[in-house]
């Protein structure tokens, strides 16, 4: 497939190169991540305006079990299948009492502005009750609770989803394309344009371990 | 005074007559405090009208902490978008004065992002300049290089709606230029800026292509309607489509991209009478009505679509460099 026009070589990505990039990320991640829920691509279809190039994708009902006394532990970012449950196993009536599940959902965006995906999230408790930044910030991985705090580029806002009429929260774009043009230099022995397939693997394996979600080294190849 | 500060004057002057009832809920002083008559600029922002308002219905408030939202016929109103833009798109046929609920209690935050007055405002509009900055520029670096006192100044111009003021800033905001045939000259970005970028000029002279910030509002009725009196009252946000994308037009000698051309770019759907070579006949040969486009308001003028679409964005755009579009449309029946 050519992939040409559609990565741009300062790190952006079009709207076709997004598709196709996000397309290619849910297979990889299927592939890669069995023991994992998948990604899906949603459609717009409910929107008044139907068309067909925008859509998302769509990582929800993310389990994590948060100790209400403290963050969630580091290792617990090694693997994936080690903090999360699928839902049906989680017997709510012998949960521990200081421990809570929070629910978290994922939907990653096209940016038409930015020219970037970005990532929309957010968190809440078996009721629905959505949760605060506070109590989120307690769910991630301690080490990108500082990331956020002494980076000058990652930080989350609260922001109105694009489509859902609904605040959730975001992850900042700035400097996206930056240190992906750095990926793409880095990774490519001969200079050549990273594959759009690679596209959103790569930019989520930077910044899904922001929110506590790794990607697998093989969904890299 | 050239046409273009002419028409700037215009916008900025515009202004929407509200009446502001408290909600009854929240009515604690007896009779009922009568509504606050307040003229709102098109430009600014609800949060920013608080100020002038809280003072008719302080009385009447049961005791607690303020956490103040409006509503227009039960609908929560989203803070962050321009008053006139809310005008334009929430009421099909002008109601004047403009009867809005305000409560200060019981904030929807399951709905609406939360909001804490002026800053709030300023913050949205500030990050609003920067993404605008990115499309037009490529990068938002003329926003991040103003300084913190020039970027206030900025700001504090809108929110006082006086454009002598922020016509003096915008030479330090050196925003890129946008190509406009008919007052190249009038431009109001300074003669130095065009060389940061806006419309894009290569080695051989010839233009390429312009990214223009664009906000549209899409309101969509199921039923065709004579007066715009016939069209039912809105109810909840999910009747309207947001869309945050930038037109994007390659300017082509002795071609004149006009506003209809940039709705297309848009709305490929609702093209019109121009015909598209797919999706006229379904695959089981039905056949489906496409939608029409009933009207397109910016800045409260019902534009006429010949009209070309960069003098549209350089006269009608909001401060913060973006247009703003609503659009009524009869959804494709099916």
């Amino acid at each position: 497939m050519d992939s040409a026009g559609e990565v741009l070589n300062d790190g952006k990505i079009t709207l076709e190169g997004f598709t196709v990039a996000a397309r290619a990320f849910a297979d990889k991640w299927k592939r890669h991540n069995l023991s994992f829920p998948s990604w899906s691509w949603v459609p717009l279809i409910n929107r008044t305006l139907l068309k067909k190039e925008e859509c998302y994708l769509s990582l929800e009902k993310i389990i994590i079990l948060s100790s209400l006394e403290g963050s969630a532990e580091e290792e617990s970012l090694g693997v994936t299948a080690d903090w999360w449950e699928k839902e049906e196993s989680i017997d709510h009536t012998v949960l521990n009492v200081e421990d809570e599940a929070h629910y978290y959902d994922y939907h990653i965006v096209y940016s038409a502005s930015y020219m970037v995906p970005m990532l929309y999230f957010r968190g809440y408790s078996s009721d629905g009750k959505p949760l605060s930044l506070d109590v989120i910030k307690r769910d991630l991985p301690s080490s990108s609770v500082s990331l956020l705090l002494e980076s000058k580029w990652t930080f989350i806002t609260q922001e109105e989803h694009p489509y859902l009429n609904r605040p959730w929260f975001k992850l900042h774009p700035c400097g996206t394309e930056e240190w992906i043009k750095l990926l793409s230099e880095s990774s490519s022995s001969d200079g050549c344009q990273m594959p759009v397939e690679l596209y959103l693997v790569s930019w989520f394996s930077v910044v899904g371990q922001v929110v506590g979600l790794r990607t697998p080294l093989e969904m890299l190849i | 005074m050239a046409a273009n500060e002419e028409a700037m004057k215009y916008v900025w002057e515009g202004a929407i007559p509200l009446q502001i009832h408290l909600h009854k809920s929240e009515v604690a002083s007896h009779p009922a405090p009568p509504p606050a008559l307040v003229l709102a600029p098109r430009i600014g922002y609800l949060p920013l009208l608080v100020p002038l308002i809280k003072p008719y219905f302080k009385d009447s408030l049961p005791p607690g902490e303020d956490s103040i939202w409006f509503d227009y016929k039960g609908v929560p109103l989203k803070w962050y978008i321009p008053t006139g833009v809310l005008f334009d798109l929430l009421c099909a046929e002008s109601e004047r004065p403009w009867n809005l609920t305000i409560h200060f209690r019981g904030y929807p935050s399951n709905v609406l992002i939360p909001c804490e007055g002026e800053d709030s405002a300023k913050w949205n509009f500030v990050n609003s300049l920067k993404e605008a900055a990115y499309i037009i520029n490529g990068n938002c670096k003329n926003v991040m290089n103003m300084s913190q006192s020039d970027q206030e100044d900025l700001w504090t111009s809108v929110m006082n709606g006086d454009l002598d003021a922020y016509t003096r800033l915008l030479p330090k905001l050196k925003m890129g230029n946008i190509e406009d045939e008919f007052s190249r000259k009038e431009s109001l970005s300074s003669p130095v800026s065009r060389q940061g970028g806006g419309t894009e000029i290569d080695v051989a002279g010839q233009v390429k292509t312009a990214r223009i910030p664009v906000r549209l509002y899409v309101r969509s009725v199921s039923q065709n309607f004579e007066n715009l009196e016939d069209v039912p009252e809105i109810d909840t946000w999910d009747e309207i489509s947001y869309m945050n994308r930038p037109v994007e037009f390659l300017k082509e000698k002795g071609k004149c991209f006009t506003l209809r051309d940039a709705m297309e770019s848009l709305l490929p759907e609702y093209s019109g009478d121009r015909a598209q070579t797919s999706g006229e006949e379904e695959a089981d040969g039905s056949q489906e009505t496409r939608g029409e486009i009933k009207l397109v308001r910016i800045q409260g003028i019902e534009l006429k679509l010949e009209i070309p679409f960069s003098w549209v964005v350089n006269n009608l755009m909001n401060p913060e460099f973006y247009l703003h579009i609503s659009v009524l449309v009869i959804g494709p029946q099916r």
